[in-house]
């Protein structure tokens, strides 16, 4: 039986994004939400209640991301790799490196100009590079995250951060705000600190590019300018990054043989 | 006299009536197992197993009561002369494996280091320290040591770790210094080792109370020699499609060639092994049910990680068919010559792997790579061991580049479980499982 489109589950450390292609790779449905503690509910609710239409027979499941073994009723899934990839290459159509900072590891991922993977790299061991360095760092300060690069970006200059890990950097904070230092400068070093850490990812595997960003870490708008800076190329972003991996996964539920 | 006994009563009649029936029992449950099919991702078990076990229970139950003369020494140390000299042989470092893989050594390195031993030394150090410190016996009472012989030719740590050993037990250390080998090997290296030996054999010789015999030191060699080819013959094996065999085989398997070797034992062990592996390449039962890609390891094991990253692995139709640190203990038997016994052991210890370069080993990675067409290559950073860790980054570079596969460096340590998080962990090697499927599906589809 032909299917009528693919539904992409991409199960985040800090969100829960939903994406519905219909067989045309159209976008019928799309859904952010913060996970929850118990997934399971989460996804049970989800499918009982929102996603009654697209009938289950007549829908393939693609599940990513941390939590993709959750969802007992994937037909298949996926890395997260693989699905940002496929996201992105349906976007771009060409070689480039994607970066992709998430809540709880970032990954570097190099594309051919067939959409094949030549090679990548994550940072899984230390959270001072990941989305949940810069929670943190909001969460210390007092801002919304959604604010946190606007603020860093308008600084004049980036206070240097010595400490290479989110524990030790939080006292480094509290030690330059005790000498008086301003915060959108300390902040401005704090998201430096974070795009270097990217930059040598990226220079470990090569460039290729353009640099294209996904994840919900590509909003923010000083790390955009500081990884364009530091790498010397204007990066590119997704139209719609936070739900790159769940896209990805919806159309590898389009292709023949998953 | 009493010590004697009580080692004939306990060793000879008891222990080897109850190993014997324990191991009929094990050989029992894996040809069980086997039949009926109960796993639908492994293939039917290796039966020799309960063999292997039985020969390293045994060994164990030995050192509890020996009256030997009891010798500790490094895993890669020239041990012929004290076999020939009737030393009993204890290895700490394989001790500290059989503790990682029973998931017992992160208890014992802790110990070590609330007496102070710093984090970051080897984990293999610590597990043995641990255990002398608290004088716990996760797996049997072991032997004191009457003697202790470090080579260098594994690292620099067990020169620090044995004199640390010599200074508690207050008993002589031999130490054998092998020059790094940055190139080939030349005669003055060959000759310092030599002299080194030489030296060495009258204080063995003292301590034991006896004197060595050639005759002897020629038959412990030849088993030596006969056991680490048939070593490789078994790893060999590996290249019919379905592998027999598993990386993860192997380094259990591996225990006769680290602690026996040199025993005729061990050479009948290996033969019947050997033949137990010929037979499943005759009838294709591979070490896993389905195998769809071959990887290749580099360095030691993650001890304590054995059955849950084999059996990841086996879910996505993936074995890891050999490993170097496996391939180390086969590669020099042509090396073996028990006709010149000094030189040849000179010329062995000196030239293992982790006493070559790191181009040396990359040429090992590549002769591996394409003996046993490997469709990629798992790099273990280990910890633990700096000198085979050394020069990953660029051989994962060089693999990718120059052998057009696929590698992926995984970060962990051979015993220390607190330095390795799977579940973090297991996200990348899915992800290189399915980048190798892919290239795999795209070379078929052209």
């Amino acid at each position: 039986m032909e299917i009528k489109g693919s539904i992409g589950i991409d199960i985040g450390s800090t969100t829960f994004k939903v994406i519905v292609l219909d067989s045309t790779k159209r976008i019928v449905y799309s859904k952010i939400m913060p996970t929850e503690t118990v997934i399971v509910k989460q996804v049970n609710d989800l499918f009982s209640k929102e996603l009654l239409e697209f009938k289950r027979e007549e829908y393939r499941i693609i599940a990513t991301g941390y939590g993709k073994e959750i969802i007992k009723i994937a037909d298949r899934r996926f890395t997260e790799i693989t699905c940002h990839l496929r996201g992105i290459f349906e976007e771009f159509r060409r070689s480039c490196t994607i970066v992709d900072i998430g809540g709880q590891d970032s990954k570097v991922i190099k594309c051919n100009q067939n959409g094949e993977l030549v090679d990548f790299i994550m940072n899984d061991k230390c959270s001072a590079g990941t989305g949940r360095f810069l929670e943190n760092i909001a969460l210390r300060f007092n801002i919304n995250i959604s604010e946190l690069g606007e603020i860093a970006r308008n600084a004049n200059i980036a206070q240097p951060i010595s400490s290479t890990c989110t524990v030790f950097a939080e006292s480094e904070i509290i030690s330059l705000l005790s000498q008086g230092i301003r915060a959108d400068e300390i902040l401005k070093g704090l998201h430096l600190s974070l795009v270097k850490r990217i930059k040598s990812m990226v220079k470990s595997i090569g460039l290729e590019p353009p640099l294209i960003l996904s994840g919900g870490v590509s909003l923010n708008p000083a790390i955009r300018e500081l990884l364009g800076r530091e790498l010397g190329v204007e990066p590119l972003v997704s139209v719609h990054p936070q739900f790159t991996a769940a896209y990805g996964a919806a159309l590898l539920g389009l292709k023949k043989g998953n | 006299m009493i010590k004697r006994i009580k080692y004939i009563i306990n060793v000879e009649v008891l222990g080897k009536l109850l190993l014997l029936i324990r191991s009929k029992l094990e050989k029992l449950r894996l040809k069980t197992k086997g039949k009926l099919k109960k796993s639908n991702i492994f293939g039917p078990p290796i039966i020799s197993s309960a063999e292997m076990k039985n020969l390293m229970s045994q060994h164990y139950l030995k050192g509890m009561y020996t009256t030997k003369k009891v010798a500790w020494v490094t895993s890669g140390a020239p041990i012929e002369f004290l076999l020939a000299l009737d030393y009993y042989l204890f290895y700490p470092e394989n001790h500290a494996a059989l503790c990682g893989a029973r998931k017992l050594s992160t208890e014992l390195i802790e110990d070590s280091e609330e007496g102070l031993y710093p984090q970051d030394i080897c984990s293999y150090a610590k597990v043995n320290l641990g255990w002398i410190l608290k004088n716990k016996d996760p797996i049997s009472k072991l032997p004191k040591p009457d003697l202790i012989l470090a080579c260098t030719n594994i690292c620099q740590t067990v020169l620090y770790w044995y004199q640390v050993l010599a200074d508690i037990y207050k008993i002589p250390l031999i130490v054998i210094d092998t020059p790094f080998v940055y190139d080939t090997i030349n005669n003055d290296q060959l000759m310092y080792v030599k002299r080194q030996l030489n030296d060495s054999i009258p204080i063995m010789e003292k301590v034991s109370g006896k004197g060595l015999s050639e005759k002897r030191l020629r038959e412990v060699l030849s088993y030596s020699r006969e056991a680490v080819a048939l070593w490789l013959k078994i790893l060999m094996t590996a290249k019919h499609r379905p592998s027999p065999i598993s990386a993860f085989d192997t380094f259990i398997h591996m225990g006769p060639i680290v602690n026996l070797r040199g025993e005729r034992r061990t050479v009948l062990y290996y033969q019947r092994l050997l033949s137990e592996l010929e037979y499943r390449v005759k009838n294709n039962i591979g070490a896993i049910r389905n195998e769809e890609i071959r990887l290749l390891w580099d360095n030691l094991p993650i001890w304590f990680m054995l059955r849950e990253i084999s059996t990841f692995l086996a879910k996505m139709n993936t074995n890891i068919i050999a490993a170097t640190f496996s391939y180390a203990w086969g590669e020099l038997a042509h090396l073996i010559d028990e006709n010149r016994p000094l030189d040849s052991i000179s010329s062995i210890y000196s030239q293992v792997l982790l006493n070559r370069s790191p181009l040396s080993k990359f040429e090992v990675l590549k002769k591996l790579t394409k003996e046993l067409e490997v469709d990629g290559i798992i790099l273990h950073s280990n910890r633990s061991c700096k000198p085979y860790s050394l020069g990953q980054i660029d051989q994962r570079n060089c693999i990718v580049s120059e052998l057009s596969l696929p590698a992926f460096l995984i970060e962990a340590d051979q015993a220390d479980s607190r330095d390795f998080n799977f579940n973090q962990a297991n996200m990348r090697l899915e992800a290189f499982i399915e980048e190798i499927k892919e290239r795999k599906w795209r070379s078929k589809a052209q």
